[in-house]
């Protein structure tokens, strides 16, 4: 059974709406306009809230969750850890000057010297190699707790992913655009069937939230979970729910999901962390 | 084991049996009813066939809504193979469909997409 599941998974139909010629900027307006146009009683912003924008039972129960949110305490914690010195006596703050501006709305960026996709995790981890400490384990942990803190300076910070001209972050660009659009797995689903063409329907009793707004809240507490997790721990969960093989944290291919994730987000504030079911 | 297979050869004789004496009809629609159950439960089985995901079905709890609501099949599908054949693999009839392909993946068995279908067709 593992077996099928794996190898229809790298069965990828690429699907519909996959104009190659349309820039970032023509996908994004189409994203958006799909959505105000689907839901026109939500006010574009409330987009960031998932499934609570979408349904008034669900977001009164959230509400009430938000006035004690389990989060505080990964904000405080990553704000204490932010600010201890590492051995070598720099610390977090020396890696991100810009920190208390708010810099979360600018990742995931990408590093045209490198040739790469840069998440703010990935600049967390980086920051601290750099200063001879360990990597942080990738989706849950101590690494959501600066990611939380980080987060929460950039509250109400506008997300502004950019696509530079460069045939790499093109690349990437539409590496991850593939992986939203493209079924996979033995169940044979794309994200774009759960959180476009079918956002504000059930799935059983969950109601599918839409694509757009999806990366504002990260990371998350999320009950389910009983913690923190990263956005790319979320993608690992949706992926092995139509039993595709997930992949790692921080690959390529879920950095390039979320460049591109993120950058259908532009224009929308960020509200991470936040709390979800 | 051993036990479960002799209880099934007694009921398999006393059916034989009852059967000679003219009661197969009876014993038909017992096979039937019991394919019925089985086909409703695979249809609710969130490991199997989960239609509820997507489908409201009486008597199902906390289905969903991402297709349309499964009633009425025999005026909508009076050709059941017609409605096999959507349980087997919705694509032929939208490409682009969400509904798994549960024949082409094997999701279900094709036995299984049976006892489903009689099932559905019922509904
Ligand atoms: C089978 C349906 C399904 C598929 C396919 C699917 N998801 Fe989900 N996803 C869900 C459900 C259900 C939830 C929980 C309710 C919600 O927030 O939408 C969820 C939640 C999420 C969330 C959290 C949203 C929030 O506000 O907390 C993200 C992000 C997400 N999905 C991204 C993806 C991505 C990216 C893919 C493809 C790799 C994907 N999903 C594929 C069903 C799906
Ligand atoms: C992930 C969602 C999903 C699941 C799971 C699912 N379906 Fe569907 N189904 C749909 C959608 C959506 C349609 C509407 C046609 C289309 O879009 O292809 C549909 C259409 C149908 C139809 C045709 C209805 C009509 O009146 O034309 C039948 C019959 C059906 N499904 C049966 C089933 C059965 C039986 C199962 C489980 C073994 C099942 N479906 C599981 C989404 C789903």
């Amino acid at each position: 059974m593992k077996i099928i599941a794996t190898a229809l998974s790298v069965l990828l139909v690429a699907a519909t709406p996959f104009a190659a010629q349309a820039t970032p900027d023509d996908d994004l307006k189409a994203f958006r306009a799909y959505f105000t146009n689907k839901f026109p009683n939500v006010p574009q912003n409330d987009f960031i809230n998932g499934v609570y924008a979408l349904d008034a039972a669900s977001r009164e129960q959230w509400e009430e969750f938000e006035e004690f949110p389990s989060y505080e305490i990964a904000v405080d914690n990553g704000e204490g850890k932010f600010h201890t010195a590492f051995a070598n006596g720099k610390s977090y703050a020396d890696c991100f000057p810009n920190y208390k501006q708010g810099i979360k709305q600018n990742y995931p960026y990408f590093d045209t010297d490198k040739g790469k996709v840069v998440t703010l995790e990935g600049a967390i981890n980086k920051c601290r190699t750099d200063n001879g400490e360990k990597k942080l384990k990738w989706k849950k942990g101590e690494i959501t707790e600066i990611s939380a803190y980080l987060a929460s300076l950039s509250r109400g910070q506008i997300i502004n992913i950019k696509v530079p001209n460069d045939a790499k972050a093109i690349a990437a660009y539409n590496r991850g655009k593939k992986h939203f659009w493209s079924k996979r797995g033995q169940l044979n689903m794309a994200c774009a069937d759960c959180h476009y063409y079918y956002s504000g329907s059930k799935i059983r009793a969950d109601i599918l939230s839409t694509g757009f707004g999806q990366a504002s809240g990260f990371p998350v507490y999320r009950n389910k979970w009983a913690g923190m997790g990263t956005i790319q721990r979320r993608y690992a969960g949706c992926n092995k729910q139509v039993r595709a093989k997930p992949f790692k944290a921080q690959s390529d291919e879920y950095n390039a999901l979320e460049y591109y994730h993120t950058y259908m987000s532009n224009g929308l504030e960020i509200n991470g962390p936040s709390q979800r079911k | 084991m051993r036990l479960t297979a002799h209880i099934l050869t007694t009921t398999a004789s006393i059916a034989a049996l009852i059967g000679c004496l003219g009661f197969a009809p009876t014993i038909a629609s017992a096979n039937e009813a019991a394919d019925l159950a089985k086909g409703k439960a695979l249809s609710f089985d969130r490991k199997k066939g989960n239609c509820l995901a997507c489908h409201m079905i009486e008597g199902g709890e906390l289905a969903g809504n991402i297709g349309p609501p499964l009633i009425a099949m025999k005026a909508r599908f009076p050709d059941y193979d017609k409605l096999r054949a959507q349980i087997y693999d919705a694509r032929i009839n939208n490409p682009n469909t969400i509904m798994i392909p549960f024949g082409p993946h094997a999701v279900i068995s094709d036995s299984e997409i049976d006892l489903v279908t009689k099932f559905i067709h019922t509904l």
